[in-house]
């Protein structure tokens, strides 16, 4: 338990380019992680949602259809991406991922390795 | 970090603060994306012939959006509900809740050249882009000298 709240990381390397950290909503239940993420402008093709190793990246990119001449006079999204990485635990099962994305909003979820889904003990008291 | 110790009101409040500081004091807002920012997020842009608003409100649908022109302002408003789940359910717990829920309204003051009847909106993608025309007569016109 106390290893997964400590399981959103930074951006480890500052390769590349500048991006907006989205953010999230991070659910669990025995059988697995739910993770909501705001991606305003993101259109399904733009997304990519993908794992590196034990990482879980999202990635995006805005499809926004700007007139031209356009002269921006009050800007508070600056960035036309959106970046974020986060650390998987072992529990989880990266085979079984799905993911969503309506009206900018990706939801993702991650089932639980089988043999990792917790066993209720029973306490007995004597 | 585990906000499940504290109430979720308490934190929309808190969004809702910072966003009225901000719209008060005019700050930049941070390059950390807009958490703690305001929702919706707003830019706004000009062109000879509109003024181009973009509210980045996910998770919304669009009739559920109120757009309204008064008076030289566009407010936005509407309400986003949780996808958390109920606070005392406790097959769930929430490791992270960054994202706004909760009623929101921001406004934009129009500049006197734009005309309120031609106003168009629509909702894509969780972005609403609100395009607003400028009256005909504060265009800029070429006269011909002769």
């Amino acid at each position: 338990m106390e290893e997964k709240k400590d399981a959103v990381i930074r951006e480890p390397q500052a390769a590349q380019k500048p991006a907006l950290v989205p953010p999230v909503d991070v659910v669990e239940d025995e059988k697995g992680l739910t993770l909501c993420a705001d991606l305003p402008g993101v259109p399904r093709d733009k997304l990519a949602v993908h794992i590196e190793g034990d990482t879980l990246v999202i990635e995006a990119e805005m499809g926004l259809e700007m007139p031209k001449e356009m002269e921006a006079t009050h800007v508070e999204v600056s960035m036309p991406r959106y970046r974020r990485v986060f650390a998987l635990s072992r529990e989880l099962d990266p085979a079984r991922l799905t993911a969503g994305l309506k009206n900018g909003v990706l939801k993702l979820r991650i089932e639980k390795a089988a043999h990792a889904v917790a066993r209720r003990i029973e306490v007995r008291a004597d | 970090m585990d906000f499940t110790l504290f109430s979720r009101d308490l934190f929309a409040e808190m969004d809702r603060l910072q966003r009225q500081m901000q719209q008060a004091f005019e700050l930049s807002p941070s390059i950390r994306g807009f958490a703690r920012v305001g929702y919706p997020a707003l830019n706004v842009a000009g062109t000879p012939d509109s003024v181009e608003v973009y509210a980045f409100a996910p998770g919304l649908e669009a009739d559920k959006i109120q757009v309204q022109v008064e008076k030289g302002v566009l407010s936005i408003s509407g309400e986003r509900g949780s996808d958390l789940p109920p606070a005392d359910d406790e097959r769930w717990s929430v490791h992270v809740n960054e994202r706004f829920a909760g009623r929101f309204h921001r406004v934009v003051t129009l500049a006197d050249d734009l005309d309120p009847n031609e106003v168009q909106a629509r909702y894509r993608d969780g972005v609403l882009h609100v395009s607003i025309r400028r009256k005909e007569a504060a265009k800029p016109r070429r006269i011909a000298v002769t």
